[in-house]
């Protein structure tokens, strides 16, 4: 196991080369210019010109990547072109946020839809069932910020009972964090919810019929063990691979709700970067993103071993 | 006994939630129309910036709430007859936040850097022949021959306004950032709770002496009557709105029009017009290539637009919005109508005549659009409509307003990547005079984008810079004014004004140029 996941990061580094020069080329075709951004609407082209030679904007393409690429390998992401700060500090300065929001969303969505979709299988075709499906369908269809403006309408404004938006570090005081945290995180949940209920109860369903359920139950376990234990344990596998996957569409799902509710994370930090196109910055989110991603890959493949002692690597 | 621990539990767990809520006393929480990056309001023209620096710096004249300079840090000027030397004294009591004393050295290296960046303090400079301080109240600044803007210049409000800065910090390199931001204004800016993305912090400035005038736009007694200003960055606009209805922040500066109405509706919310001027919506020519290297061509857009309908396609109530038939702004000293009054008409028969005799052969107007800025994205549409009704071929090129913002610089072509024209808007402060006005400058190569090379323009802008009478400063305005119609760089469309929207209990907002935050109260 510990050979396969050091072959498994070996991996990562020529997709992480892929990446870069992937980012790094798309960056340079796409229209913008940072310099012309910087100079303002006053300035002449001399200035423009002079900016963009300060920035080395107006070195060769494949000159510009091998010094980016270079001061990479070293460890150095370079410096904001708009904020007086290193790409390094303005990324550790914005992870919290978003670490908070996507751990809270993944415990929201994970503790409600299992349980959603084992109710769901087990009351297969009643009401229950139908509602939780309904819901499942709901909950997919609807845009993040519809479901997130509406419950700003409903907890925030008419009942007062939560804020509107902001983000409260955790080091500022737990209350204030949690009470930030909770809209944002409920929001961004109801489409993980929806997806992982719906795999759950499809998962669940194919293997109630198995042998060792007809089993347990004739031993006489009670029912919610024979669920719990024996059928979701079982059914585990395609679960974690859309709660895996889900984590990591969750990147995409940050850049609304962090815009939406108003949170300093990635997500912003993002779309400030791509709306000012400020080059380092835009790739080094997008370099992290990449290899957050193919970790969490890592981590579900591992995780299989846990629940199906087959799989062997 | 459990249920009983659980219930306590969560008493104080709601408890901490609404102390979370509650609104510490003498805060005043605004959410402005940017997040605030970059905090030298030398190096950027970003208009966040200079609302930073009117936060923490002053400035030796400022505009008032009418738009007439009058002294801030300075105490009293003179100037010789010939208008060839300029003498300010500082007033007394003037102190930076770190508690040395404000000299005439630190405004003397102040008014350099800023000369060294902005267009205006570029042109001031090229006139002074010595700018010295003779002793340490006392700023002397001998001209190379008369020049009729030096205080329009020291007293510019809008974007790169001339902050005075302690000397060891005016003295960084114009083209890189100060490092350290320590002014002399009624807040200090707190460095270490400003977070980009999130949040920028301001005290008040406990040992700030205001002039003894009331506050009146940006000049008069600067008096902080609020402990702390927080500056809450809210990227979303409808995020925005709702964060003044729960209370959760006191003013926003620039709440967009069409969300007005909900705010309107609430009682406990207000709507207050601070900068008068407002801004200016304009069409920029690009000179340099057909269609609109041809003069008449560009004269011919004039007749075939109106205002009106640009106005409502953009901001829609006509509270908001006003048609303005000068090229100055409406309610600035240099506004007028003259030469204009059948211009922005939609009077599409002339507009075709002017076409015909201009020999237009149908080249296609590329129009660029910018599609992510709301005070803007439908403008190109209205004006592609009316065009085309008078004969234009228009092809409009739907972009995000940074691309825009590139292409512009880009002096090829239409169809080889360049543009013929965009539209944009300008504050209205920033376009008081021939020389503050920059789509006027048509210097060719050296113009901003568009590229206008007109003699004619350049030496009238010459002789209003030298012009030191008012009187004679209008006419050379109005003789621009009449020139743009023979030579046009660009087209005046419209003003708005911007509301601010704030709780009730906030009182003492100001009328000004620029954002003003001091004066304010919350009760």
């Amino acid at each position: 196991m510990f050979g396969y996941i050091l072959r498994r990061l070996a991996a990562t580094a020529p997709v992480m080369l892929i990446v870069a020069v992937f980012v790094f080329l798309m960056l340079r075709l796409t229209p913008g210019d940072p310099a012309a951004i910087i100079a303002g609407d006053n300035a002449n082209s001399e200035q423009v010109a002079a900016i963009r030679n300060s920035l080395g904007l107006d070195q060769p393409i494949f000159t510009q990547f091998f010094i980016w690429f270079g001061n990479i390998l070293r460890g150095d992401f370079g410096e904001s072109y708009f904020f007086k700060k290193t790409v390094a500090e303005l990324i550790i300065g914005r992870l919290e946020p978003t670490l908070a929001l996507s751990i809270a969303t993944i415990i929201i969505a994970v503790s409600v839809a299992v349980p959603l979709g084992v109710l769901a299988a087990y009351k297969q075709g009643t009401l229950i069932d139908k509602i939780v499906m309904g819901f499942s369908v709901l909950g997919f269809s609807v845009p993040v910020f519809v479901i997130g403006y509406s419950l700003i309408y409903l907890f925030a404004i008419k009942l007062n009972w939560l804020p509107v938006q902001g983000y409260q570090r955790i080091g500022d005081g737990f209350g204030g964090f949690l009470q930030r945290l909770i809209l944002p995180s409920v929001t961004l949940s109801v489409i993980y919810i929806a997806l992982i209920a719906r795999m759950t109860r499809t998962s669940v369903l194919d293997v109630m019929g198995e042998d060792y359920i007809r089993t347990a139950r004739a031993k006489g376990q009670v029912e919610i063990k024979v669920l719990f234990r024996h059928a979701l344990k079982n059914a585990a596998v395609p679960i974690i691979t859309v709660i895996g996957l889900g984590i990591a569409l969750l990147i995409g799902g940050v850049v609304v709700t962090e815009s939406v509710f108003t949170i300093p994370g990635l997500g912003r930090l993002t779309v400030d970067a791509v709306l000012a196109r400020d080059y380092p910055t835009i790739q080094a989110v997008i370099l992290l993103f990449s290899f957050v991603y193919v970790l969490i890959n890592l981590l579900v493949d591992v995780i299989y071993t846990l629940f199906d002692p087959r799989i062997r690597y | 006994m459990v249920s009983r621990s659980l219930r306590l539990a969560t008493l104080a767990f709601a408890a901490s939630l609404a102390l979370g809520a509650t609104a510490t006393a003498r805060t005043l929480r605004v959410s402005l129309h940017s997040d605030l990056k970059i905090v030298d309001p030398i190096w950027t023209t970003a208009l966040i910036t200079v609302n930073h620096g009117y936060m923490i710096y002053d400035t030796l004249f400022a505009l008032d709430e009418k738009l007439a300079i009058q002294p801030q840090m300075v105490d009293r000027y003179e100037t010789s007859a010939d208008k060839l030397s300029w003498t300010f004294t500082l007033r007394d009591g003037l102190e930076w936040h770190d508690g040395a004393p404000v000299t005439a050295e630190d405004c003397v290296a102040s008014i350099k850097r800023w000369g060294a960046r902005d267009a205006m303090g570029q042109k001031l400079m090229s006139y002074v022949a010595e700018l010295a301080a003779p002793d340490v109240k006392t700023i002397r600044m001998t001209l190379k021959e008369a020049y009729g803007l030096v205080m329009q210049a020291l007293a510019k409000p809008g974007a790169s306004v001339p902050f005075m800065m302690p000397k060891r910090i005016a003295e960084t390199d114009p083209q890189k950032q100060i490092t350290e931001y320590v002014g002399s204004g009624p807040f200090i800016f707190k460095a270490d709770e400003w977070r980009a993305g999130e949040k920028a912090v301001y005290l008040k400035n406990t040992k700030y002496k205001p002039r003894a005038e009331p506050p009146s736009g940006l000049a008069g007694g600067k008096v902080a009557k609020v402990d702390r200003v927080e500056w809450i960055w809210i990227a979303d606009a409808q995020t925005q709105v709702n964060a003044l209805i729960n209370g959760e922040v006191d003013l926003l500066e620039a709440p967009p029009h069409d969300l007005l109405p909900l705010l309107a509706e609430d009682k406990n919310i207000e709507l207050f017009v601070f900068n008068p001027a407002g801004r200016q919506n304009a069409i920029r020519f690009n000179v340099l290539h057909k269609p609109f290297d041809n003069p008449k061509i560009r004269l011919a857009v004039a007749y075939a637009l109106n205002q009106k309908d640009l106005l409502d396609a953009v901001i829609g109530n006509a509270r908001w919005y006003i048609e303005c038939k000068s090229l100055f702004p409406c309610g600035s000293p240099l506004q007028s109508t003259r030469g204009w009054d059948d211009k922005f008409t939609s009077d599409f028969t002339k507009a075709r005549a002017l076409l015909q005799e201009a020999g237009y052969d149908g080249t296609p107007v590329a129009l660029m659009q910018s599609t992510d800025i709301v005070s803007l994205s439908n403008l190109a549409p209205v004006a592609k409509s009316l065009m085309e009704k008078a004969g234009f071929k228009v092809d409009v090129q739907a972009m995000d307003w940074q691309t825009l913002v590139t292409r512009r610089t880009k002096k090829d072509p239409p169809n080889a990547g360049g543009w013929s024209a965009f539209l944009t808007s300008w504050a209205s402060v920033d376009i008081l005079d021939p020389v503050a006005a920059s789509f006027l400058n048509a210097s060719c190569d050296k113009a901003t984008f568009g590229w206008p090379c007109d003699a004619e323009m350049e030496k009238l802008r010459d002789a209003f810079s030298k012009e030191t009478d008012p009187a004679r400063q209008k006419a050379l305005a109005e003789a621009v004014q009449l020139r743009v119609l023979e030579y046009p760089t660009h087209l005046p469309l419209g003003q708005y004004v911007q509301p601010q929207a704030f709780r009730k209990n906030v009182v003492g907002l100001l009328a000004a140029p620029s954002l003003a935050l001091w004066n304010i109260e919350v009760k």
